[in-house]
């Protein structure tokens, strides 16, 4: 009943939304609409037993001669995420409430469009419906980037929609021929997936085809070329879309479907797909130390951070994978966080280059101490929300292979510098005598985004065991199920 | 065969009405023989195989190909009114040599004796050539004419003669005596059944557009009026794959190592064709004239494959492809209409003056390229699934490629649309056209959440 609810009201609010003439009313409506779903997924938390098995399971036949019918139900992991995504909603909403768009009901028709794709991605329980709603994301996340987004943006987001569909086509081929390896009848549907017989060379193929499709979508290197320009070009609240919630179904979907479905051949690819995402993190982090752009510099910390979790969730351990789940939702908050805070700067200022900034603590302290809790939590400071995931992560990588740990561990030093440095220059020293600080007090709307995910940052940070506490039982799950099928 | 009948009589009585010059009774009179058509053909399903003696047999798969079929004439002869509306007289001669085109497409769809295939064949091709160059004084339409009828005629001499080949090895046109020769005598039949085999396929493809016999398509689809290409491209192709199928993967079942690895490169050269030139185009309508060369293959890939999915799987990609692209072509035509050009540029900034004829051109691109929950995914993900099932691994992954590819051309429309400035005033929409696009895109979106409806056979 509430995974309908859950997936059937973002499709009624954009529905509701696009008939609207007036903008005032299709901000409110937004707005109430988005939270009432975040109360709805609450709802959800609240009468979840946490059995590690799916619950409240509820199924549409579809094509059912096939094996192919509406089946959506939620461990702890989708809820976990459904909660990130109802919970971002309305921070994206808020985070540029009154700013002016033409079309503006199409924009906030999408988002829910949006919305509604990535609660089915989380919580479907059948292989082609998963599917479906993995593809069904990229229409919104293509439009609301190409239609809002800043210069040169038709080439880009055609590029990055290019290649994410050529991923999904490749994982669709390998979805199809699991289909017919699954026990008669054949069907999609969860339970017969995972229990599909596949000899030890057929999951290679599996695993490359899903690999390229997920690692297009996280992304991990050196599939990510589409990944800085995309997210520089959208407007705030396509990026926050884009890096909050959308990379999350990549990862999502490794320890998914990769794991269980590829455990034969998972101790020989582990290793190559750690290595990628490793090399992806120094990458990125090098390069993150040159941009002058501060969107820029978000979206290649987003690839040091994505590429940290890639490579633990290929990590076999549950600490390492609950870490993986942590680290996700801090992630999606503090990259929403971070970008809002770009907004909010270039809103004020006309522009997000580094060295056109400074010394904006003067006269905005309230901000700058927002802005601080979120840069910590990104840096992973012990006590706000990225330091439990990634201490869990790295736990896990070093039992898997030092060294590689160490490489990635430099990450945490990079981090501190590009992000620090860069607060330094933004925030701190003189001020920019170019600065025009007449319209500088926060918004509501601007408080109202930014301190629930200030909040959340160090709520993560101190309790993060409540949180861990959700996901457990269901990893726990998967990590069984896998070693069951290796030894029998 | 009821419906047959009525579309005959509803094509005599239209040329009577031209006679009488009664231009206002004609278009009723034609929507109602056609939904008169339509009903008695769904009255004859499940009423087992009617057979007429050597000649016909209605079957469940034939009135379901000829539902689809008459279905989408009607679509088409919607957007008669309008196209038409300019011209004075009454047009007798193009509706009914549409309708006639129709009861050719209906006989290539039940026929059971490979004169009555050569003879449907017929009745629809020179339909088609006629139509080709209805706008008489456009040089761009004699051409196609012209062209078509040339290789056409080529197409049509192939199959005759493999036909006759194939007589002379088995001794019979009747499909059922040639399916128990067939079974009976297996290798020993001589090697002239072969050859007879092959042209009689070469035939059928220069029909289909497939690829490497696909040359006439671009300059006849972007000669011929904008009405009769979408015709072209919706009606003509399904009663192409209906007879490829009837007779292929029903009657030469039994010699399928024989022909099946033509056609498997057939259909992958003429996915990577068709996509790979699409990519070039810059006018609408040989854009979708690549499209519909590609989406030929994509037909092919369940004929490859021969299993009981097949059947359905061509019913519900006809299906879908021939309604994403009546409204496609529904919607070059209006723009056409006002803009007098059909160049991609033509779109440019559509999306700001008419968004409902944009939504509809976004949903039918969409539908082609194969995005859910859009019938097009429905449908391809039906075709891979059946070539999937006989372990065509790289048949289907070739053709997801092509897919990707096809998402390239498909996009420049609706990057246009709704991304490109344009100078162009609104277009003027009259009910008629705007209830056509909204059922259209309504119908591409219902059959894409609801495939089960066409899931009969």
């Amino acid at each position: 009943m509430i995974t309908g609810i859950l997936i059937i009201s973002p499709l009624l609010a954009s529905i509701l939304i696009m008939m609207q003439k007036k903008n005032t009313n299709i901000r409110l409506i937004a707005l109430i609409s988005s939270i009432l779903i975040f109360i709805f997924s609450i709802i959800a938390l609240i009468t979840f037993k946490n059995s590690a098995y799916p619950e409240t399971l509820m199924t549409i036949p579809w094509m059912s001669s096939l094996g192919i019918d509406f089946r959506f139900a939620f461990d702890g992991i989708s809820l976990m995420l459904i909660l990130l995504t109802t919970f971002l909603i309305p921070i994206i909403i808020l985070a540029s409430y009154t700013v002016n768009r033409s079309k503006l009901h199409l924009f906030y028709g999408l988002i829910f469009l949006m919305e509604m794709a990535l609660i089915g991605v989380f919580s479907s329980q059948d292989l082609l419906v998963f599917y479906l709603f993995w593809e069904l994301t990229l229409i919104p996340a293509y439009f609301i980037t190409a239609a809002w987004g800043g210069e040169n943006r038709i080439k880009i987001t055609f590029k990055f929609f290019i290649y994410t569909l050529f991923g999904s086509l490749v994982m669709l081929a390998a979805i199809i021929f699991i289909y017919f390896k699954t026990p008669l009848p054949h069907s999609f549907s969860f339970d017969s997936v995972f229990t599909a017989h596949l000899t030890s060379v057929e999951q290679i193929w599996i695993f490359s085809a899903f690999f390229l499709a997920f690692a297009i979508k996280i992304p991990i290197f050196p599939f990510h070329t589409w990944q800085p320009d995309t997210y520089t070009v959208a407007p705030p609240a396509g990026s926050m879309l884009l890096a909050g919630l959308m990379l999350k179904m990549g990862i999502y979907g490794i320890i998914r479907f990769i794991l269980p479905m590829c455990s034969l051949v998972l101790d020989k690819l582990a290793l190559p797909a750690i290595i990628l995402s490793v090399t992806g993190i120094i990458y990125a982090s090098i390069i993150a130390l040159r941009q002058n752009d501060l969107k820029k510099l978000i979206a290649y910390v987003s690839i040091v951070h994505v590429g940290l979790m890639a490579a633990g969730s290929f990590v076999l351990n549950i600490s390492t994978l609950q870490g993986v789940i942590l680290q996700m939702i801090s992630h999606g908050i503090n990259v929403v966080g971070l970008f809002i805070v770009i907004d909010i700067i270039e809103r004020r200022f006309n522009t997000r280059q580094i060295s056109d900034l400074g010394g904006l603590v003067h006269k905005m302290p309230l901000f700058s101490i927002l802005f601080m809790i979120i840069l910590l939590g990104s840096i992973a400071l012990p006590l706000t929300n990225g330091f439990a995931g990634e201490f869990l992560i790295f736990l896990g990588l070093f039992k898997f292979n030092p060294w590689l740990t160490a490489i990635a561990g430099l990450t945490i030093i990079f981090g501190a510098i590009y992000m620090l440095w860069m607060y330094q220059r933004v925030m701190l020293g003189k001020i920019n005598e170019n600065l025009d600080f007449s319209k500088s007090v926060l918004k509501w709307y601007e408080l109202a985004a930014l301190i629930p995910v200030a909040v959340l940052v160090i709520f993560i940070g101190v309790f993060p065991s409540l949180f861990l506490r959700i996901s457990e039982p269901a990893i726990n799950l998967i990590i069984y199920t896998i070693n069951a099928i290796s030894i029998g | 065969m009821n419906a047959l009948i009525t579309i005959v009589v509803v094509a005599l009585l239209t040329m009577f009405l031209g006679l009488r010059k009664a231009k206002k009774a004609m278009l009723p009179v034609i929507f109602t023989g056609l939904a008169i058509a339509f009903i008695t053909n769904l009255l004859e399903w499940n009423n087992g195989n009617v057979s007429f003696p050597n000649m016909m047999v209605v079957d469940n798969f034939s009135v379901a190909f000829n539902g689809v079929m008459i279905f989408t004439t009607i679509l088409v002869f919607m957007f008669a009114g309008n196209y038409y509306r300019s011209i004075d007289r009454p047009l007798e001669d193009i509706y009914s040599l549409m309708l006639f085109a129709l009861c050719g497409a209906i006989v290539m769809t039940s026929f059971s004796n490979l004169t009555m295939l050569f003879i449907g064949i017929e009745i629809l091709s020179i339909s088609m050539y006629i139509l080709a160059g209805s706008k008489k004084f456009d040089l761009a339409s004699n051409e196609a004419a012209l062209k078509y009828f040339l290789t056409g005629s080529f197409a049509t001499g192939f199959l005759l003669f493999g036909i006759s080949l194939i007589y002379g090895a088995t001794g019979s046109f009747n499909l059922d005596k040639i399916s128990e020769v067939i079974i009976n005598e297996g290798n020993r039949l001589p090697q002239y059944f072969k050859v007879g085999l092959l042209l009689t396929m070469v035939g059928l493809a220069f029909k289909l557009a497939v690829a490497p016999f696909h040359f006439w398509a671009p300059d006849v689809y972007h000669g011929s009026p904008t009405l009769i290409t979408a015709y072209m491209s919706t009606v003509v192709k399904t009663a192409g794959i209906a007879a490829f199928y009837k007779l292929f993967a029903e009657h030469f079942y039994a010699v399928k190592d024989l022909w099946s690895d033509t056609l498997w490169i057939f259909s992958i050269v003429t996915i990577l064709t068709g996509n790979l030139i699409g990519l070039y185009q810059r006018n609408m309508k040989r854009l979708l004239a690549y499209s519909s060369i590609s989406h030929a293959g994509y037909l092919l890939m369940a004929i490859v494959a021969v299993n009981a999915l097949s059947a359905n799987a061509l019913l519900l990609y006809s299906a879908a492809y021939s309604i994403a692209t009546i409204l496609a072509f529904g919607i070059i035509i209006i723009v056409r209409d006002e803009r007098k050009n059909d160049d991609i540029e033509t779109f440019n900034g559509l999306g700001k003056t008419n968004p409902y004829m944009s939504l509809g051109m976004t949903v039918a691109l969409l539908s082609l390229t194969g995005i859910p929950p859009l019938a097009g995914f429905a449908a391809k993900y039906y075709i891979f699934t059946t070539a999937m099932q006989d372990g065509y691994l790289w048949l289907v992954i070739l053709a997801l490629l092509g897919s990707v590819v096809s998402a390239v051309y498909y996009f420049k429309p609706i990057i246009a649309i709704y991304f490109k400035e344009g100078s162009w005033p609104p277009i003027p929409v009259t009910a008629s056209y705007r209830f056509e696009i909204i059922f259209n895109t309504v119908v591409t979106l219902l059959l894409g959440l609801m495939p089960w409806v066409l899931m009969v056979l």
